[in-house]
């Protein structure tokens, strides 16, 4: 093969195009990950004010009543205000959090780089993916400034609650604007699903085939396939959703329907169409949350026992399945809709056939670790910390799963403590873990690792005592979604547990300030970041730290090895670096 | 003279080193490669595809759960607007086989057509709209007719993007600035409009069908 061709390709000058407006995936990547930091502290705050409404719901607070003057008159949070806060966090932190940082977040900066190419198949487009996901975050945090507030129909918008605009506080305008906001974002996201797929496709470089990608990129593409076919529906779904609105139409709205004694004008509609929709979208939502941290996992379960990941072709075929199932079984989201038994039976047996492929991954990374020389650093803890949640909360979905059982619990905190444990936690420890492992590469320093160690330990015990209780309170038939349950008997005894998760969820609360510390103070004074501090294999740790704006200095890499080459026998050092020499575990003896 | 149009027809331009027709795009670094854009528009076609049969299946099965559905014939207008799109899209095609045998006027010819059908296929859209308000069917009316305009207004918008493509290249190729570099931009646009053309006749079957 002819010497590789170096592509002109200029550097960016000036503030405004290499750090605002600019092409380079890595930038746009970081812009991404700093939103996503920026909407999960909104997030969190949200769920710090509704911990403290379950256990106080009576507390006058005299800064309620000055943010919210109409939804919480003398400082007392109403029930619609409590609901606008809970639909407010859902939807922030599923999508302005995790359906940005893992994907387009660390896969915009590091996809390129794991696959030996210089940026993004479409670089402009990247950009504008970037701005219109931000343009899609004001639109909706100012829903909570306009009159009304922000809608309360949950993050799941179901009508006719969210297809009629006088059913309560916020779900006027403030229910457009969510679902302008969450319009927007579907084609920000269907921009980026563009751009991964195509990049993953058509730029990796020489020798990179398709089983020598890395987990990360494995699932970084099945999770734009996810999106890409997913946001498309929402889409559809939500376009439906403001004719019903604004234009008088009936896709949702049944016959019949009284608001404030007044019959309503529509006819002919079903809720469960929008269910259906939603769901078809919401389900692969949860996988394009989960699946990156999958990867990152895998990942560092490698680099950090010295072993190559256990099964990787078994992996990436569970990574496939769990896409491909991953769209089979939206009905079990609706189990209590009144859907035929039949169609329960199907969609639960596919659930929990997608509980196989799951299980693999879980044993594989048992098998990754297994005899291996680990090394307990902090990316390593949140990836081990990702392996103990996801089998926490991926049990629970076993329960759920099962129509005869959701029955039961559908709508209590059992679902709650679930998609919590699995989303808000495992989820996000892929966040920590892949922010503690990319960091020395992307910023060229390292994190901290003694305020690493402790923000992982609270956060590990603090997040296991915030939700396991929730299964306990569903089983105890503590519903969700209500705001006050202090009236009913049989709930007013579960408020010591209510208490002690708030407690929880306070403490958890305030060690993240440890973590934006760490990652703060490491940017301008970390020690100085080797081009390979993990002796990782892969192609990111092969350039510099911060790496160049072309990634490769103009040349292309060649790969002659698979992404997991630790502890080969015979090799002289425990790792071979994916561009290492094809002889590299048995270097040719050289005489002086 | 190089640019000149009698002087392509004679001897049309040289293809670039490296590649043939087609593989430009990406040599200069400027622009993604022809594969990367062929894979980014089929992807796209995919995501189109999958908001329409959300829409689809919301028509099924919106036709199926009540009785308040009102059958709406599509009006003649419709007729016109379909051969027109359909003309537009062979002219397109006569045009992609004109630039490969380097026939430029031919080509100017044959894409500026097809883009000029493709505006006069929204006209008629909006004539087609026009025709109904004056009926007095509007997107609230019925259930056929939401439908109706749902599917007609995202199909147009698509129809708007389509031509905007179209325009693009048909305004680089009338300013004789269609190089080699752009012949993907050429194939990726004729491409995306016979999708959304082929999209049209779908909407058309399932009007005559189920509407």
């Amino acid at each position: 093969m002819s010497a590789p061709v170096v592509h002109a390709h200029h550097a960016p000058q000036g503030f405004i195009r290499k750090y605002v407006f600019s092409l380079d995936h890595k930038v746009i990547g970081i812009q991404y990950y700093f939103l996503a930091l920026f909407s999960v502290l909104i997030g969190m705050s949200l769920s710090l004010l509704m911990r403290f409404h379950m256990v106080h719901p009576d507390a006058k607070v005299a800064w309620f009543a000055h943010l919210w003057p109409t939804a919480a008159q003398g400082g007392i949070m109403t029930p619609e205000l409590y609901l606008s806060l809970m639909t407010m966090h859902g939807t922030i932190m599923v999508f302005f959090v995790l359906t940005t940082a893992p994907q387009s977040g660390f896969g915009n900066y590091f996809l390129p780089i794991q696959i030996g190419a210089e940026d993004m198949a479409f670089p402009v487009l990247n950009m504008l993916s970037f701005w219109t996901t931000l343009v899609a975050l004001v639109v909706m945090v100012s829903a909570f400034f306009v009159q009304g507030g922000a809608p309360l129909a949950g993050w799941t918008a179901y009508p006719p609650l969210s297809a009629v605009p006088q059913t309560g506080p916020g779900e006027g305008l403030g229910q457009t604007l969510w679902i302008v906001s969450i319009a927007i974002f579907c084609g920000a996201s269907l921009m980026g699903a563009i751009n991964f797929i195509a990049t993953l496709i058509d730029l990796r470089c020489q020798g990179m085939s398709l089983m020598r990608l890395p987990l990360t990129c494995w699932t970084w593409f099945v999770t734009a396939i996810l999106a890409l076919l997913g946001f498309a529906v929402l889409l559809a779904a939500g376009v439906l959703l403001i004719l019903d609105r604004s234009a008088g139409t009936s896709f949702f709205i049944p016959a019949g329907l009284m608001v404030s004694d007044q019959i309503l004008n529509h006819k002919g509609g079903s809720p469960l169409l929008w269910q259906h929709l939603f769901w078809f979208f919401g389900h692969p939502e949860v996988y394009i949350a989960i699946l990156p941290g999958m990867g990152v996992t895998s990942q560092l379960l490698a680099t950090f026992s010295r072993k190559a990941v256990y099964g990787y072709r078994a992996m990436v075929y569970a990574i496939l399945s769990i896409g491909f199932l991953g769209f089979m079984v939206w009905g079990h989201h609706m189990f209590m809709s009144g859907m035929s038994p039949y169609s329960a039976m199907a969609f639960s047996v596919l659930t929990m056939a997608i509980g196989v492929p799951s299980a693999i991954k879980t044993f594989n990374w048992i098998g990754t670790l297994w005899g291996g020389k680990i090394h307990f650093t902090t990316a390593m803890m949140f990836a081990l910390g990702f392996v103990s949640l996801f089998v926490t909360g991926g049990l629970s979905g076993i329960f759920l799963g099962q129509p005869a059982l959701d029955l039961y619990f559908h709508d209590t905190y059992f679902v709650v403590g679930h998609f919590h444990m699995i989303m808000g936690v495992a989820a996000i420890f892929g966040m920590f873990a892949g922010t503690f492992y990319w960091f020395p590469k992307m910023f060229g320093r390292m994190m901290n690792e003694t305020l690493g160690k402790i923000h992982f330990y609270v956060t590990f015990v603090g997040v296991y005592a915030i939700f396991t209780p929730m299964h306990y309170l569903g089983i105890a038939g503590n519903p969700r979604r209500y705001s006050d349950f202090t009236n009913f008997d049989f709930l007013g005894k579960l408020l010591p547990v209510h208490n002690f998760m708030t407690q929880a969820a306070y403490g958890t609360a305030a060690i993240q300030i440890l973590f934006f510390i760490n990652l703060f103070w490491s940017m301008k004074y970390g020690k100085k970041a080797p081009m390979n501090p993990w002796n990782a294999t892969t192609l990111e740790w092969t350039i510099p730290s911060p790496p160049p704006f072309d990634n490769f200095g103009g040349q292309h890499p060649v790969v002659n090895h698979g992404p997991y080459e630790y502890s080969v026998p015979g090799a002289p050092r425990d790792f071979i670096m994916q561009t290492d020499p094809p002889d590299a575990a048995n270097p040719p003896a050289t005489s002086h | 003279m190089p640019g000149s149009i009698t002087s392509d027809i004679i001897r049309p331009p040289a293809p670039p080193r490296g590649g043939g027709y087609g593989g430009g795009g990406g040599q200069d670094g400027r622009g993604a490669s022809r594969r990367a854009s062929m894979t980014g528009l089929m992807v796209l076609l995919a995501a189109t595809t999958m908001a329409f049969a959300a829409f689809t299946s919301a028509f099924v099965v919106r036709r199926g759960i009540s009785n308040d559905w009102v059958a709406l014939p599509l009006r003649p207008i419709v007729w016109v607007n379909t051969a027109v799109l359909l003309g537009s899209s062979l002219l397109l095609e006569l045009a992609r086989r004109s630039l490969r045998t380097g026939r430029r006027t031919g080509f100017n010819r044959y894409w500026t057509a097809g883009t000029v059908l493709g505006a006069l296929f929204l006209v008629g859209q909006a004539m087609a709209w026009l025709q109904l308000n004056r009926e007095g069917i509007f997107v609230a009316t019925n259930p056929s007719s939401s439908f109706f305009y749902l599917l007609t207004a995202a199909h147009g918008l698509h129809i708007v993007g389509g031509l905007s493509a179209l325009a693009y290249v048909d305004v680089q190729a009338l300013r004789l600035r269609l190089g080699p570099g752009k012949r993907t931009a050429v194939d990726v646009s004729a491409l995306f409009w016979h999708f959304v053309d082929g999209l049209w006749l779908f909407l058309m079957a399932l009007f005559l069908v189920w509407g």
